[in-house]
């Protein structure tokens, strides 16, 4: 399969894996950020820690924004879904979030129509489909996946189609990053720059982070061979004293980001004043509302909101999850009250939560070690 | 005395959510922890394809299934033949020789009698296929919007092969995993065929019925085989976690030598689906003696339909009851049950 299988030899694999070994000084221990929660499912999948050095750590990032989603914003949601006639429409990865009084899915057993959509563009199908219902998109997710919410809003106003509205949850990556570096029990060496956020912002809006910050950013692709190359690149960069932000993924991702789709974005969305993320709490600008010309799809401005705040369970230690200072095993509730199949924190939803990644393929390989060493002692 | 326990429920979810459906560890509970211990007389080993009950002094297979798939055709084949080929590989990978079936019908007001007869040809053709006898059947219609067309139970009895004794306690260390050939083409063609990607792959269900691939080895690798299973819901990954669970020993897999068509697992990638998870309707696993392998894939190897058969791993003490998949350059990782049901009503 081109453009996969290249990025998957083992002989190319085994090189990049060997460069690290050289690279990294054994006195020194590399704590590097993916930012990307698609990155840290590929990490785990692909088994990479296997592979790499130990003093080198992988901290997971804030990128998941099934992860960093309050609570309360769910069970918005389907308090406006509950409403007769209307229709929830959301990604395949929103359906077992739980919120309050349960999640989608659990709303689909009891009655409410769920749907699960791919794209926007299939909800506002939905939409023309039936038009004696109200289908309302609840949309999530970085800079990857806001364009395309606006272009589909784009072709809601243009088709006059008014029984179809967005819950606007999308957020922007750099202010989440600025508040994890803000946070005092951070210390990072290095982030492995957004690989499908960057294919729109491009890399600009990386470089205060190397010219104040001091750090080096390299935006990396997801293939195994793209995550070892870009851990070359940063490595390269903190043995020379250096702090650039460098472009890994070129074959995807332009310097200058997507202007077609920043331009969609800016013509229906503008920046809230603040907003919450899980995890990380208020972050200022860091969100995206909808513009008042673009009001009669607002769902937010057309249905009654219950602004639900919801405090997560105290002993769920997401947000020291989330920011990097536990690991997801650390967390008291993991692998217990917590699992992939009955979620409390929301890291354990999604494929591209850390605590999911770590427990679907790291933590019984971690334990069968642990009781293979006790057997032998 | 014979005052008799309470069994325990233990099964405390809500409400029926379509996870429970889907094969993977939301089934396993519901059936561990509500139907075995208040309806089955023998909850022990109760989550195998087939039971075995002895009638008279005589032993023979029984099982049934419920086929509830959507769209009813899909390209390879369609509910009727699904409905006719997977009961008779639940009695296949459990060694017994389907040799009679009864069928329920359960049909949607307003249903044309066109697509019903086609069905009912399709299941006439699976049957002369498989070589087994249809001797009974039920009929119920249900109000127009409550059964998606129509839904189709089969319960099929079978003649126990003799040479096979099927038995996890027998699994040992080094025990090789045998895969009759390429995976998730079922569960990818279903996903495609329901229209709603505007993805297109030139792909068809595998459903076909394995019983002359089991048969071939039964006789060439009998004593060898230790269990076997089709991967249907919840795919390769789901079945042989359970298998490590029951023989509490690890299952080792090569990734490299999983064998799937490009278009699965092109689409897998593009959908972020684990084509370990993806269900299959025309192939089976089996785990066999080490010193049995080589007979038992060159018995498969020359039946028709069985030359893409080959080792994909094997059994090792650690990781005790999981399942690990190692990458070609070194990784490896651990591949759990299903959870959830990323693909709804793929039978």
């Amino acid at each position: 399969m081109r453009y996969v299988d290249e990025f998957r030899d083992p002989e190319l694999i085994t090189k990049a894996s060997d460069e690290i070994h050289r690279l990294a000084d054994t006195g020194k221990h590399y704590r590097i950020m993916e930012v990307c929660g698609g990155h840290t499912h590929a990490i785990y999948r692909f088994g990479l820690k296997d592979v790499l050095p130990s003093n080198i750590e992988l901290i997971h990032g804030p990128g998941c924004p099934v992860c960093v989603l309050p609570m309360g914003r769910i069970d918005d949601g389907l308090a406006v879904a509950r409403n007769a006639d209307v229709i929830f429409t959301a990604f395949g990865d929103m359906m077992r979030v739980p919120g309050a009084h349960g999640s989608p899915l659990e709303h689909k057993a009891r009655g409410t129509d769920v749907r699960i959509v791919y794209s926007p563009a299939d909800a506002l199908q939905i939409a023309r489909k039936n038009p004696d219902k109200h289908v309302m998109f609840f949309a999530i997710g970085f800079e990857t996946t806001a364009p395309s919410t606006a272009l589909t809003l784009m072709r809601a106003k243009a088709e006059g189609i008014e029984n179809f509205s967005i819950f606007c949850n999308h957020v922007t990556i750099v202010p989440a990053i600025r508040a994890i570096l803000d946070s005092p029990d951070m210390r990072l060496d290095a982030f492995i720059g957004p690989g499908h956020v960057s294919t729109v912002i491009g890399c600009r809006p990386y470089e205060w982070i190397a010219r104040n910050e001091g750090k080096p950013v390299v935006t990396s692709g997801f293939e195994p061979l793209d995550l070892l190359q870009s851990i070359v690149m940063l490595l390269r960069q903190l043995h020379a004293g250096e702090a650039r932000v460098e472009n890994q993924y070129k074959r995807v991702v332009p310097w200058e980001g997507n202007r077609a789709a920043l331009k969609a974005m800016a013509e229906v969305f503008q920046l809230r004043p603040y907003f919450e993320w899980r995890g990380l709490g208020f972050i200022s600008q860091s969100a995206l509302k909808i513009r008042d010309e673009y009001a009669k799809w607002d769902a937010e401005q057309r249905f009654p909101i219950p602004n639900t705040r919801v405090t997560d369970p105290k002993a769920a230690q997401c947000g020291e999850v989330l920011k990097g200072v536990l690991k997801p095993a650390q967390c008291k509730l993991f692998g217990k009250e917590c699992t992939p199949e009955h979620p409390i924190g929301a890291l354990m939803v999604s494929s591209e939560g850390s605590c999911a990644a770590y427990y679907n393929y790291e933590h019984r390989k971690a334990a069968a070690m642990v009781t293979s060493i006790s057997s032998v002692a | 005395m014979t005052e008799s326990v309470a069994p325990i429920v233990r099964f405390r979810d809500p409400q029926i959510e379509m996870a429970h459906g889907a094969g993977g560890k939301a089934s396993r509970r519901l059936v561990e922890g509500l139907f075995a211990p208040l309806l089955y007389e023998n909850p022990g080993g109760l989550l195998g394809d087939a039971a075995r009950v002895k009638i008279d002094g005589a032993s023979v297979a029984i099982t049934t299934d419920s086929f509830v798939v959507k769209p009813l055709k899909f390209p390879g084949g369609s509910i009727g033949e699904l409905a006719v080929n997977g009961t008779m590989n639940d009695l296949a990978v459990s060694g017994a020789r389907g040799q009679a079936m009864v069928v329920t019908f359960v049909l949607e007001e307003g249903l044309p009698t066109s697509v019903l007869e086609e069905e009912i040809r399709a299941m006439s053709a699976a049957l002369r296929r498989a070589g087994v006898a249809m001797v009974g059947g039920d009929t119920k219609v249900v109000e127009r919007g409550k059964a998606d067309g129509m839904y189709i139970t089969t319960t099929g009895i079978g003649s126990i092969m003799p040479q096979v004794n099927i038995d996890t306690q027998s699994i040992r260390p080094g025990d090789k995993i045998l895969l009759s050939g390429p995976i998730g083409d079922h569960g990818i063609t279903i996903l495609l065929a329901r229209g709603e990607l505007d993805l297109e792959a030139d792909l068809s269900s595998d459903t076909r019925c394995v019983l002359p691939l089991i048969e071939a080895i039964a006789e060439e690798a009998g004593p060898g085989i230790r269990w076997m299973r089709d991967p249907t819901r919840g795919g390769v990954a789901t079945s042989l976690n359970e298998l490590a669970r029951d023989c509490r020993l690890g299952i080792v897999l090569s990734e490299e030598k999983i064998p799937m068509r490009d278009e699965v697992r092109g689409a897998c990638e593009l959908l972020g689906l684990d084509p370990l998870h993806i269900a299959n309707e025309g192939q089976f696993l089996a785990v066999v003696a080490p010193e049995y392998a080589d007979a038992a894939l060159n018995a498969l190897h020359q039946t028709e339909g069985g030359e893409d058969a080959l080792i994909i791993g094997d059994v090792q003490t650690e990781p005790a009851c999981a399942v690990l998949v190692t990458t070609r350059y070194g990784g490896s990782r651990i591949v759990d049950m299903l959870v959830g049901d990323p693909l709804p009503r793929i039978c």
